[in-house]
């Protein structure tokens, strides 16, 4: 056994700052506020730069014994989801605004739910997979009902509650399944059960299909997915925001590194789940848009309609397509804060925000630029070229045809044609309709920088990009197999 | 002689009516955190049983761990069933019918 505490830097300072800021805050009044917000934003960008430069080669191998791995995948997750937990957090100071019920604890949540993730992208083991999961969704639900004098605040707290405890319960059943028929709860001790048993006995399949969508909720894959809108709806725009990020970010290399390193000899047994949560996502993501006219729900089902082609390259089970899955989530996660941005800016005259798709009306004439971005961010999301929204998505498919799922890569260009359908609708009514009421945009100093970056990142310019994020997801992803 | 297939039989039976309980109940949401209860509970009789079965410790300290953090969450569901109910006066199921679509 190893206690190789320098591999895990970047927890260590998340899990010892925060009750530090939290004893601060407390004894400051009315700037703890401000203090907890920019202390946890200093703290994920120090998490960061721990996570890029402190973890040498010789740390990624197994930690504690093979309780958790500090490898280039995880350093990957955890890169993404500390910079996304800084942005919404950032992106929140403004639009609670003097809020009575903003306090010190929402960036403190945050920064709980972020050190829940790194767990979750590190864990090689299926005890840490559990602690970590479940201290990112406890502070989850929290967060989801942040605005307690708000019912649908409220009403979103207690529906993720509810349906994620389901969620966790199945998870666990399938956990408790894969232990007992293993007799391990090591990652790579799974994977040599499951390639012993050919084909698998009836424990080991139940235990990877209640896995398997226990999973799929967390990531909000169809058939699991009903959560998504109603939560994205109720909580509070800079939550909304967290949640279409990081968390899928977790969720989404977690289940990666279960099916790869636990799972993968079983591929043939995940691969028919996978497929069918990747083409129901795409299709119910793409037509359950349609008829929503709330901005928050729309980005839900494209969220869960992106989820379908991250899918598509889990699906291919190959070296490149767990690759391609990588690229395709750090510019998700781009385009999905873009877009949050965005929404979280417009003000009605009164300074209330506004949600409905019907509100963005003439948004091209009171404020060029928000509408500009936003219809870059729509492009990018429906993946039409030039915008870098198409890069990940031609990454997915090119990765599933050479694995030869040639019928489930054109399932999934026809369900990008019906998927656009919907964005180009908000651009339409951003452009083309005329205003019916005064626009304000609202935002701190910071947001329009995000959002020009995000936008830069976006649009043709990101193809720069391809070179080193490409190697990048390539190398994390090759720490899989 | 009771074996491991009776605790695991026992372990399915409480988790499926776990999983019903959550779907079918249409009374009061306290009835669905109990319904989830029941399913971590079913969970640990696997664990546990398996631990006995395997003769390996990692099931019963899995076991602890499930405990706990059940725990937590039943605080938390508590709190947030609390808020629901200062605005909506009301723990039906049927009440939690703001956002729908």
């Amino acid at each position: 056994m190893t206690y190789n505490f320098a591999a895990i830097l970047p927890e260590l300072i998340l899990v010892f700052g925060e009750p530090v800021l939290m004893l601060t805050a407390s004894t400051m009044g009315a700037r703890a506020t401000r203090l907890t917000t920019w202390g946890t934003v200093a703290l994920l960008l120090a998490a960061t730069l721990a996570a890029l430069f402190t973890t040498e080669p010789g740390t990624a191998g197994p930690l504690f014994g093979g309780l958790m791995s500090a490898d280039p995948f995880a350093v990957y997750g955890k890169v993404l989801i500390y910079l996304s937990g800084a942005v919404a957090i950032i992106a929140a100071d403004r639009w609670f605004g003097d809020d009575v019920l903003h306090g010190p604890e929402y960036p403190v949540l945050i920064l709980l739910a972020t050190v829940g993730m790194s767990v979750m992208v590190s864990a090689t083991n299926l005890v840490t997979l559990y602690v970590g999961l479940e201290l990112n969704s406890l502070a989850a639900y929290i967060l989801a009902s942040y605005r307690r004098t708000d019912a649908r605040s409220a009403e979103a707290g207690l529906k993720y509650f509810v349906l994620g405890g389901l969620a966790s319960g199945i998870l666990l059943y399938g956990i408790s399944l894969v232990y007992g028929f293993t007799a391990t709860t090591d990652f790579s001790g799974i994977a040599v059960a499951f390639g012993r048993d050919e084909p698998l006995g009836i424990g080991l399949l139940f235990g990877l299909v209640f896995t398997m969508a226990g999973l799929a909720f967390k990531i909000s894959a169809v058939p699991f997915h009903m959560w998504t809108p109603d939560v994205y709806e109720g909580a509070p725009t800079p939550v909304t925001t967290f949640f279409a990020s990081a968390p899928k970010i977790a969720a989404v290399l977690l289940a990666a590194r279960v099916c790869f390193e636990a799972m993968g000899p079983a591929v043939d047994a995940w691969r028919q789940i996978v497929v069918f949560a990747a083409l129901a996502s795409i299709f119910l993501g793409a037509i359950a848009a349609y008829g929503q006219t709330n901005i928050k729900r729309l980005l839900a089902y494209s969220s869960i309609n992106n989820i379908g082609f991250v899918l598509i390259g889990l699906a291919a089970g190959t070296p490149a397509g767990a690759s391609a899955m990588l690229f395709y989530m750090a510019i998700y996660t781009v385009m999905t804060l873009g877009a949050f941005l965005v929404v979280l800016s417009l003000k009605n005259a009164q300074g209330e925000p506004l949600e409905a798709i019907a509100d963005l009306k003439g948004l091209s004439q009171t404020r060029p630029g928000m509408a500009a971005a936003l219809a870059i961010f729509m492009f990018s999301l429906a993946g039409i070229p030039p915008l870098f929204g198409f890069w990940p998505k031609l990454l997915v498919f090119n990765a599933a045809v050479e694995a030869g799922l040639v019928a489930l890569a054109v399932a999934g260009i026809v369900g990008t044609v019906v998927g656009a359908f919907y964005y180009l609708k908000v651009i339409k009514i951003m452009y083309f309709d005329e205003r019916e009421q005064e626009l304000a945009t609202s935002c701190g100093p910071l947001e329009p920088i995000f959002i020009a970056i995000f936008a830069l990142i976006v649009s043709p310019l990101g193809y720069l990009l391809i070179g080193p994020l490409g190697d990048w997801s390539a190398t994390a992803a090759g720490a899989l197999f | 002689m009771i074996g491991l297939g009776h605790y695991l039989a026992v372990a399915a039976v409480l988790f499926t009516i776990g999983v019903l309980g959550i779907f079918l109940n249409r009374r009061n949401i306290i009835l669905m955190l109990m319904a989830i209860e029941l399913i971590l509970l079913s969970v640990n009789i696997n664990l546990v049983a398996f631990s006995a079965y395997l003769g390996d410790l990692t099931g019963q300290v899995f076991a602890m761990f499930v405990l706990t953090v059940a725990a937590a969450e039943a605080a938390i569901g508590l709190a947030i069933l609390v808020i629901f109910f200062r605005r909506r006066g009301s723990i039906a199921v049927d009440d939690v019918n703001r956002m729908k679509g």
